[in-house]
């Protein structure tokens, strides 16, 4: 393969964009997805004959791209996106994965799980309705999942005129309750998904914008500093011990960078010990690194023996992350269970495993008006809450703002074995 | 602005191991699945990376339908002898020796569903309680709400209405006894990524990806290799062309390509160019719209 065939082919040196989609019932999400898809030649012929077969047997009468996205036989039956679904695409600039998550108020689970992983939320506002109850939830999920990325997709611009003030009237409401959340980066795009405008191509209709399709923010934002280069947090995974004549003293520890910068010689610190040594070498298979950083998988190996093990955390001295057993997290209740106040659950906290009891419900958080409520200490499904915990053991952790891995955690229920709530440290 | 960038690769690559580490380490029995197809080459190669300069610390299991192309278990052993890897045989043929499944008849019949009984007997024989799979989401849509980290319950079945969120990188890996995990490392590549992959990392995979001539027959539409134990219909014959797999499964049911393409980079090319998923020349899938999510119910690959 020559160099032009190599690029054709290969594009083998994308970056990868992962983000989230939000929208109300009706407001075009499956179109606009179908959309980026099939412009971007990421559905194939026996999957849009699969998908005119399905349309049929339905009754419908054109291809309906929603039927791409809904992937299990309950949710085709009903007609509704249950849960989280994943969707790839390519552009010889990004390789995309969409988590693709119902909109509607049940299913805020899923929404909160879709943003967990994502650089970017796309949330689509119907332009004939404006800013809805719906846009303000999704808005805070983004906030609260501190998604570093937002565009605001103002969909079905063809049924309002391609109207500017239209436009500008969303921009402007949105704006205005956005401006009480943490959103970094907030970019706003006229289209329309059935239509095509300012999807992949430019729009005809709307002159009077001048900013970049959607594509074209998809492919140039900037998520270079997404992650943390700052604090170096390595939680360790696995401790590698090969035992063989080979390597016979070669203790290695397993893990994938949370935060920060890692160089070869440098001393590092290893919580909850507290002793400190140096690294001398940073493995991955055959390859010997200088150094590493998030989101690396890699092996780390220390001048000086010391017992360390799974759930243990390589820091440096001069940046280290707090340690503690009572934590403040802003909480997502992911089950029908509700919680049970003072109940114990297991916690999950980058590699390490304890327990814990929930101390205090402080307040919670009416999700459609962004009210705090400091009366109501009930907390079910799809609720929003801080809470005070207090675990078995420290935890080395930092806020969610700073970190979102050393940030984030999950509480699972004792007796089912479930996921059910998603944590941020406040 | 900084200079610590790695392309799609090397960040799938990362999550992989995350996850294929995370196996190893939440689970007390786990074993990797095995086809000789390239998506479980690359989650074994990926397995190896993960706990370098340690063997890895898992069996691979492959059930052998007794259907494969003989390429695909020669390359199996020769891989395994490369790589001190141990992989355990498990036969289908003895599943319906047992009289535990029946064979089925007729012109189109696979032995694809039957494996399931032999997969789900060999995870009890040797009480393994995670098995990691090749999917990717990309495959199917029934796959495309799989999460990482896939519950079974006592008879190993999916519930997919019943799934437990997945947030971040924490994954979740507690069950009852009894009870076992599929895991699936390549969740997030798509078949270009693998093919990618095996280009840049320089993996060793099966002569069949390769063209090469071969004794073939037309079924529909679909390029079927021809073996003695397939029966033809009357108006089909077989002749010999130059074809290669995009796919490695069983010969009864693996649609091959018209191909010339005999490097990696024309392989890619070919992909990059084709406008059919990998999975519509494979006749199991045809089946019916949700055929995959059924066998996956009952607890298929």
């Amino acid at each position: 393969m020559n160099i032009a065939q190599e690029k054709h082919a290969g594009y083998l040196d994308m970056e990868l964009l992962r983000f989230t989609t939000a929208g109300s019932v009706d407001d075009g999400k499956s179109t606009l997805i179908g959309r980026l898809l099939y412009d971007s030649k990421a559905i194939f012929e026996d999957q849009l004959e699969a998908l005119e077969k399905a349309s049929i047997n339905r009754g419908e009468d054109q291809i309906n791209l929603s039927l791409l996205t809904d992937g299990l036989r309950a949710e085709r039956e009903q007609g509704i996106t249950i849960d989280v679904a994943y969707r790839y695409f390519a552009t010889p600039k990004r390789k995309f994965i969409i988590a693709d998550t119902p909109g509607h108020i049940q299913y805020t689970r899923n929404m909160v799980t879709g943003a967990s992983t994502a650089n970017a939320a796309l949330i689509l506002i119907d332009a004939r309705n404006g800013v809805v109850e719906q846009t303000i939830r999704h808005c805070y999920i983004a906030s609260l999942l501190q998604i570093p990325h937002v565009i605001v997709c103002v969909n079905k611009m063809d049924l309002v005129d391609f109207s500017e003030d239209v436009f500008e009237r969303i921009q402007h409401d949105f704006n205005r309750f956005s401006d009480k959340l943490h959103i970094r980066d907030v970019y706003f795009i006229p289209i329309s998904a059935l239509k095509g405008d300012n999807v992949v191509d430019r729009s005809q209709n709307m002159p009077w914008y001048q900013g970049p399709t959607l594509m074209y923010s998809l492919e140039h934002l900037h998520i270079s500093n997404d992650e943390d280069f700052s604090d170096p947090r390595f939680p360790v995974q696995y401790v590698v011990r090969p035992n063989t004549d080979e390597y016979h003293d070669y203790r290695g520890y397993a893990g994938r960078v949370a935060g920060g910068v890692f160089r070869k010689g440098e001393t590092v610190l290893v919580l909850p010990s507290g002793f400190t040594s140096a690294i001398k070498s940073i493995d991955f298979m055959e390859e010997s690194l200088e150094l590493a950083f998030p989101p690396q998988s890699v092996t780390i190996t220390l001048e000086d023996d010391i017992d360390i093990s799974r759930g243990d955390m390589i820091v440096k001295s001069d940046n280290l992350p707090e340690v503690g057993q009572d934590i403040t997290v802003m909480i997502c209740w992911l089950n029908e269970k509700p919680m049970r106040p003072g109940a114990k659950y297991w916690i999950r906290h980058t590699t390490k495993e304890a327990r814990c009891i929930v101390k205090d419900v402080n307040y919670k958080i009416d999700i459609n008006s962004l009210e705090k409520n400091f009366e109501d200490k009930q907390i079910g499904l799809n609720e929003i809450a801080e809470v005070t915990l207090r675990t078995t053991q420290p935890l080395f952790y930092d806020s969610y703002r700073k970190n979102r891995i050393t940030g984030s955690l999950v509480l699972i229920d004792e007796g089912t074995n479930e996921t059910i709530c998603a944590g941020m440290i406040v | 602005m900084n200079n610590h960038n790695i392309n799609h690769l090397k960040e799938l690559e990362a999550e992989s191991v995350f996850v294929i580490r995370e196996v190893a380490a939440q689970f007390d029995k786990p074993v990797m699945l095995f086809s000789g197809g390239k998506d479980s080459i690359v989650m074994y190669h990926l397995a190896r990376k993960a706990f370098w300069p340690m063997k890895v610390p898992f069996p691979l299991l492959h059930i052998d339908t007794g259907h494969n192309f003989q390429e695909t278990l020669d390359f199996r052993d020769h891989l395994m002898d490369k790589t001190g890897g141990r992989c355990i045989v498990r036969l289908v043929q003895d599943s319906i020796d047992q009289g535990k499944v029946t064979e089925e008849t007729g012109y189109n019949a696979s032995r694809n569903v039957l494996q399931t009984v032999t997969l789900l007997d060999a995870i009890a024989e040797f009480k393994f309680d995670a098995a990691m799979g090749g999917g990717r989401r990309d495959e199917e849509k029934a796959r495309a709400k799989e999460r990482f980290f896939s519950h079974r319950d006592e008879f190993g079945q999916w519930d997919p209405k019943n799934q437990r969120p997945e947030l971040w990188n924490l994954f979740n890996g507690k069950k009852r006894m009894g009870e076992h995990f599929r895991v699936f490392p390549l969740s997030n590549w798509t078949e270009m990524d693998v093919w990618q992959y095996i280009y840049m990392d320089n993996v060793e995979i099966p002569s069949l990806y390769y063209t090469h001539k071969r004794e073939v027959f037309n079924r529909d539409g679909v390029w079927l290799a021809y073996a003695p134990f397939m029966k033809l219909k009357p108006n089909e014959k077989v002749e010999t062309i130059d074809v290669r797999c995009r796919t490695i499964g069983d010969i009864t049911c693996t649609g091959l390509t018209l191909s010339k393409a005999d490097t990696l980079g024309d392989i890619i090319l070919e992909v990059a160019a084709t406008r059919v998923t990998e999975r519509g020349g494979r006749y199991d899938d045809k089946r019916s719209e949700s055929a995959m999510e059924d066998r996956k119910k009952e607890g298929y690959f």
